[in-house]
Formats: C-alpha cells, structure tokens, sequence
C-alpha cells in the first residue's frame, strides 16, 4: 500500500484510492492504474474471463471524524471491472472535530461495465460522515451498483450519516438520492415515512442498455423491498431491513432475479 | 403580485386533483405505521424534508426560470418508484389543465405540447405561479404546504381522526413548513447558478416502497 497520509484539516487523514482499468487487447482487462492510499488498500485478486477483479482492503479502522477518503474507478469503453470490498466499513468518532468524508467517483465508458459490490457501511455511535457517490455512465455502459448502510453496531444508536447517490448516464440525471440519519438529521427520519425504526438500509441499481426497450417490471420483494424500473435504462431495488443480513438477503435475491 | 392568487393557487378546493391523493399515508395506515396524530406527525415531518423539500425545490426553481424540461428530468431521477412519477405526471397534468383555464400563459403552453401525458407536478407548479405572478417562494410554500396537508386530511378519512388533532397537526409543523420552504428556495437559487444536479434529493425509503405496495392493491381509496 501507498501509506501516503496527508493530513486534512485538525487531525484526519487524506486518503485517495484510485483504479484504472482497460481492456488489454487480448479479450481481458488491465489495470494500468492501481493506487493505494493511506488506509485505502487495493489488490488485484483472481481474474474471471474478461473481467479484472479487485479488493478494497481497509488498512485501518475508519473513517474518524476528520478523515476525507477518495476511491476513483475508471473503466474505459470495452473494460470491466469487479470491485469488492475485504469488510464492512466502520465509521468512527475521530480525535478530530468535525464529520469524515468519503467521495466515491466512478466512470464507465462505452459498452464498459462495473459491478461495484462493496460491503456495508456501519455508522457507529458518535461518528459524522458525509458519503458523496457520483457515477457518470456513458450511453452504453452497464452498472451493478450496490450500497448499504447499517445504522449503528448491534443495540447501539447510529452516529450522523448523510450518503448522496448521484448517477447520470450520457450527461442526463439517471437516479439522485439522498438520505440523512442519526443525530443532527432532519425531523422525521426515523418515522412513518422514511426509514420507522429500521436499521439497515439498502440499494441496488443495475443499468444495462437493454432496459431502454425492455424495462424490467415492478416487483415486491417481501413487505420492505421493491425492485422497480427507473425512468430511464435502469432497475432499483430499494430496501430497508430490521439489520444488514436480513438486508443482504433481499439484495442478493434482487441480483439473482435480474440474472 | 397579488397575495390573493397564492390563496388561489393552494386553495384545497383549486381544481387541481389533489384530493384524490393520500401523499403515501393510506400505505403507511394499512401497515400499521400512522395511527394517530402523533404518527400522521412524524409521517410528514419525514415527508416534509424528503420529498416535500425536494418538490418545493424543483417548483422555486421552476419560478425562477431554470429549464422546465431540465427540472422535469431532475424530477425523474429523485422519484425512483414508479407509481410516484406516474401519480407526479398526473397531478401536473391536471394542475395544467385548471391552470391554463385560470391564468393562461404561453409557458404553460408550451410545456404542456413539450409534456402532452403531463410533466412533473412540481414543475408545472413554478411554472403556474410564474403564470399567477407569485415568487419562488409562493411556489415552495404551496408546495410543501401541500406535501402535509394532503397525508393529514387523508389519515381523517382513513382513521376517522379528529379533524382538530389533524389540524393541530399542521399548525404544530408550521415552523418546519417554514424551514423547509426557505431551504427549497436556497437550493433553487444554488441550481441557478450550478445547475439542477445540485437541487436538494432527499429521499424516503418508505415512502417509495410503500407507493408500489399500495399501487399493487385492487382497491383503495386514493391514487396515491
């Protein structure tokens, strides 16, 4: 790993992580750029068939309060990547004041494909952090695109959590969703209408350019999870559950009925 | 500006259909989440600084001039459940219809041939009370107004509730309505200048889910 640690700000790490993947012009994909940062460790694991595999391996804990990681993934026309992560992400209290911060940005060119299928990430009591996932697809890319958040470790209440989904496929907007939790959040939160005192929430967002003429259809996955088209080439499974395996069960049924 | 066509314009009476539409409460009373007053209150609190704020945003921003068609796409991509873009589409169109009949305006013209099944509520909305003279903040207000007052006069059909506690309801969430319209219009004043990506996109888990549990019902007592 890189183990370059700025500083940002009081006392939090500055960590950038980046992935660069092409085709290597022999039906697979090469990974020209792969770049480690300070907690932000990547390793290139096992390749299947044309696609390049690679796993975020969290060096340390965090993000602390103060800490602004980066992860970037770029995959260019004819690529595709795999991205998982080794764990769930845990965001903690830092020394430093002030919330943490986690910008994902991922691009997909043409007739490229990402599945970015990290584990949860679990806001823990007394941690702040601002999520920030910006994914520019270009007309023909495919996406499988998975987040999910637990609020809070087993019996503890969730710190401060704002996550923003951003997805444009060629320039226009495809889905933007933001959701805010915990402490400091707006009123009504945790009611009726948005999250009722559950604990795990999820996303799933699959774009293949088929769904343009061929969307996929509404369905209920049980009494809190829905699959359903977006207005353009895209399919949502929206999820809430009482705790992030009862979640990952709804998602993974989700990912096998989208085949 | 006359003060007069705000009333207008968020009369519940205004033929505007939206008292065929329960704001996700009648999904959130079968299941057993609304069920009393101080339910119907977090309910749309939660409603208030979700969707309601970014409804009032997309209206403020329609006001002040930014691209309808542009806002109607944002709209599309804050509403990831179905049944809610096509019930938004409807309540445009039907907004469209009283309005043009009301204060007619070539932009609510035009948007109507760009929009033939109906453009987003909100949108047609600013454009509305762009037509009617009013501000940006006219149009956050009738919006989030609406984004209470729709769920709260559905929970007094749906659970007979005190019409009383229902109003006591909205009179209580008056400094958030408050809040919430002074943001929609800050973030339509950022969208002018950095474009409508960056309008508010709150969202509700709930809500969304709960729009395609109660569309896939046989019978209900609203659209939506």
């Amino acid at each position: 790993m890189g183990g370059v640690r700025e500083t940002a700000g009081a006392a939090g790490v500055l960590a950038v992580a980046r992935i660069g993947a092409r085709p290597d012009g022999r039906g697979g994909t090469a990974l020209p750029v792969l770049e480690s940062g300070g907690p932000l460790a990547l390793r290139r694991t096992r390749a299947g068939g044309s696609e390049a595999r690679v796993m975020l391996v969290g060096a340390m804990s965090g993000p602390l309060g103060g800490d602004h990681f980066t992860v970037e993934a770029d995959v260019a026309e004819g690529a595709r990547l795999h991205v998982g992560s080794a764990a769930a992400t845990i965001a903690l209290p830092g020394q430093a004041k002030g919330e943490a911060r986690y910008d994902v940005r991922l691009t997909v060119g043409d007739s490229g494909e990402l599945c970015w299928l990290p584990e949860q990430l679990i806001s823990a009591n007394g941690s702040g952090l601002q999520v920030t996932t910006r994914v520019e697809l270009a007309a023909g890319a495919r996406l499988t695109f998975r987040e999910e958040q637990v609020l809070g470790r087993v019996g503890e209440e969730p710190g401060s959590l704002t996550s923003r989904l951003t997805v444009l496929l060629g320039g226009r907007p495809l889905l933007d969703q933001e959701l805010s939790c915990g402490p400091g959040a707006p009123g009504g939160w945790d009611g009726p209408a948005v999250l009722a005192g559950h604990r795990a929430l999820g996303q799933l967002l699959v774009v293949r350019p088929e769904y343009a003429t061929r969307p996929v259809e509404t369905r209920l996955l049980g009494e809190y999870a829905v699959l359903a088209p977006l207005a353009g080439p895209g399919a949502l499974v929206t999820a809430v559950a009482a705790d992030a395996l009862q979640l990952r069960r709804t998602l993974d049924e989700a990912l096998r009925l989208l085949g | 500006m006359s003060r007069a066509a705000l009333l207008v314009l968020a009369d519940g009476r205004f033929p505007a259909g939206g008292h065929a539409h329960s704001g996700g409460a009648e999904a959130a009373v079968k299941a057993g989440r609304i069920t009393g007053a101080a339910d119907l209150e977090e309910f749309c609190r939660g409603r208030l600084h979700t969707a309601g704020l970014v409804s009032a945003s997309l209206a403020a921003a329609a006001v002040l001039g930014l691209d309808p068609v542009e806002l109607d796409g944002a709209a599309d991509a804050r509403t990831p459940s179905p049944a809610l873009r096509v019930a938004s589409r409807k309540l445009g169109r039907q907004l469209m219809r009283a309005a043009r009949a009301t204060w007619p305006s070539a932009e609510l013209d035009a948007l109507a041939g760009r929009f033939p099944k109906g453009a987003h509520q909100p949108v047609v909305l600013g454009l509305v009370a762009r037509a009617a003279g009013l501000g940006a903040d006219d149009a956050a207000y009738c919006s989030v107004y609406e984004c209470v007052s729709g769920p709260a006069s559905a929970v007094v059909r749906l659970l007979s509730l005190d019409p009383f506690d229902a109003t006591g309801v909205l009179a209580r969430l008056a400094p958030e309505v408050d809040l919430v319209a002074h943001r929609a219009v800050e973030g339509a004043r950022c969208a002018g200048e950095g474009g409508v990506g960056v309008l508010p996109a709150g969202g509700a888990p709930l809500l969304e889910i709960g729009a395609e549990v109660h569309a896939a019902w046989a019978v209900r007592l609203f659209a939506s």
